[in-house]
This record gives C-alpha cells, structure tokens and sequence, in this order.
C-alpha cells in the first residue's frame, strides 16, 4: 500500500499554477497567433489535467493498476476519436476511383482548415 | 502443553482477525488498505467510461468544428468569456478545496473536514449559478437553438445561421452533460457533509469521501476542457 500522500503545501502550489494556467490560457486569446492559438490552449489545458490528475487526484501516489486504468481510458478514446475523424474524412471508395485526381488533398485541407 | 488432551491436532487455532478490529472493514478484505485500494480503483474505472461517455461529445464537436469553423468561432465570440473564466477559477478552487477536504478525512481531523465539504458544495452551486446566468443571457439573446434562435445579424459575423445555431447545440449540450454532472456532485458531497456532521467518517473508512473527490476533480478536468474548446475558438483579439 502507498500511503505516501502530498502535503498541504503540494495542495496550495498545485492549486497556484493552476491559477496562473487559467490567467495565462485566457489572456493569450487576445493575443494573435494564428493555428497556434488552439494548440497552446490545448497544451495549456492538458498540463492542468496532469496537475489535477497527478496531485489531486493521487496519481503520483497511487498503485500502478489505478495508471493502468487512466492510460486504458485514453487508449480508447484516441481509438475512437481516430477511427471516426479516418472515416469521416475519408470518401467512399468508388468516388475515390471516380475522382482519382482530388481525393486526398480536398478532405484534409478541410480538416486542417477548420483549426486555423 | 500439558493441555494436549483438550486440544486436538485438528481445532484450529483462533486467530486475530482483523475484522474484529476494525468495524469499517468490509468481510471480503482482509485489510482496510485493501479495501480502500478497490474503491479507489472502481471510481476510476467507472471514470474511465465517463472519459469515453464525454468523449463521444468531443469527437463530434472535432469533427463539426473542422468542416464548420466560421460557425463555430462566430457562435464562440457570443460567449462570454470573463464569466467563462470567472467559472473555471471558482471550479479550480472547489478541486482545491475537494483536495484538501480529502486531506482533513485522511487525517482523522473533523472540523476542517465538513468546513472543506461546505467550501466545495458553495463554490459548486456558484459555479452553477454563474453557469444558469449565462443560460440565461443566450435565451435574451435569442440564441437558444430550435427553442428561440433569432439572433441578431452581427452576433453572425457572417457565417451562415445554420452553423451558429450547431455551434449552440454543441455548447449547451457540452455545458448541460457538465451541469448534470456537477449536479451529482454536489449531491454526492451534501450526503458526505450530512455523514461527516455525524461523525461517521472515521480514519479507517474516509474512502467514501475520496471516491467522490475523485468524481468532482473528473468534473473539474471536463471543464479544463470545455472552456478553451467552447470559448476561445479563434481567440478574441482584433
């Protein structure tokens, strides 16, 4: 059994970078970064995550099976998020034989477009 | 041993259970430790199906957002954004207060236990009435979609209506599952409250009160989420 567990200080800085994430996620929208706008305050909003999930939520300090689970989770959720944006973006395949000159570059330039 | 005649090879000796010990302990573990190890570990495999259970959400917002930016950054531009922040440091606080809540159980220490309960239940209802204002501010704004979708021309900035109306669906579906779940929450944590005032949240069985602090730091990362997908779409500069 792990019993070690974070002290009152841990909680208090924890809680203080995440405040300052927050503080720093909102004021970089109003800064101009073009695509990177999304990908910093989707990087911002994972470090929190991990903040919470480690401390908070005693990751750091829990048995590996409780990891195991939290990794099985996003494990599934990138299978599904992955396997639904490949068929979405993709055509049918006999409109791929039909139109072999367009196929691959229409559909992810709208994928990527809509992200920036 | 000279009391071999009374004692078969066969009686089994008595032994020092644990159970005897400890009243919280459940008869199909054998330490508290245990115990607390498989409810910890339940909680997170139920949250694992609520990662896929949001998830469903978030692959269809990726997939709308893509194919419908202009609507979504339109409809995005709409919201709120200092009430947006406001909410997810009111809800950053309550974790923190969740934490220390767990900390105060841990502890054996009673007090600061339902004082950290109270905190986190208050700042949760806040965060829902800050929520049910913004609620209400859309309906003024007629942007509810199907139930009162007129907005004005200018909160379009040119997208087609259609779009902005789909981003709306997104947002009030995506903030209403996370409404719900806080709604549970705070409900799980005025049952442990009423618990605690009783006193019967002890050393040995606290686990109750970090399973559900581990639900309500679930509920706070979906916000983690929802707050920059929903309202920092295309930033707010210019």
């Amino acid at each position: 059994m792990s019993e070690k567990n974070p002290s009152v200080g841990t909680y208090i800085l924890v809680f203080m970078a995440l405040l300052v994430l927050a503080a720093l996620t909102t004021g970089i929208a109003y800064i101009d970064l073009g695509p990177f706008n999304t990908v910093i305050a989707l990087a911002i909003a994972v470090v929190k995550m991990s903040l919470v999930g480690l401390f908070f939520m005693h990751l750091w300090y829990s048995p590996g099976l409780n990891r195991i689970v939290v990794l099985a989770g996003f494990f599934w959720l990138a299978l599904m998020i992955s396997f639904t944006l490949a068929d979405v973006f993709t055509p049918p395949v006999d409109k791929y034989f039909r139109s072999l000159t367009k196929f691959p570059v229409l559909h992810f330039q709208i994928f990527f477009t809509g992200y920036c | 041993m000279s009391e071999s005649a009374a004692s078969s090879p066969l009686a089994v000796p008595p032994r020092e259970s644990p159970h005897s010990a400890s009243p919280a302990l459940h008869h199909q573990f054998e330490v508290i430790e245990q115990q607390r190890d498989a409810g910890n570990f339940g909680m997170w495999v139920f949250l694992a199906t609520e990662m896929l259970f949001f998830g469903g959400v978030f692959t269809d917002y990726i997939i709308y957002r893509s194919l419908y930016y202009s609507g979504f950054a339109a409809g995005s531009h709409g919201l709120e954004i200092d009430l947006g922040a406001a909410m997810m440091f009111v809800l950053l606080a309550s974790s923190f207060t969740m934490a220390m809540a767990v900390h105060a159980a841990r502890e054996g220490k009673h007090r600061p236990l339902i004082g950290f309960l109270t905190a986190t239940i208050i700042l949760g209802v806040a965060f829902l009435g800050m929520k049910f204002t913004e609620y209400f501010h859309k309906w003024q704004e007629h942007m509810v979609p199907g139930l009162n979708f007129h907005p004005a021309l200018e909160s379009l900035r040119g997208a087609p209506e259609r779009t902005v109306e789909l981003f709306m669906c997104f947002y009030f579906f995506m903030t209403g599952l996370h409404a719900l779940h806080m709604i549970i929450g705070i409900g799980l944590l005025t049952v442990m409250t009423i618990l605690a005032w009783r006193g019967k949240i002890s050393r040995e069985n606290y686990n109750r009160v970090e399973v559900s602090g581990l639900y309500w730091h679930f509920v706070d990362i979906i916000w983690i989420y929802l707050f920059p997908l929903l309202y920092l779409i295309g930033g707010r500069y210019k």
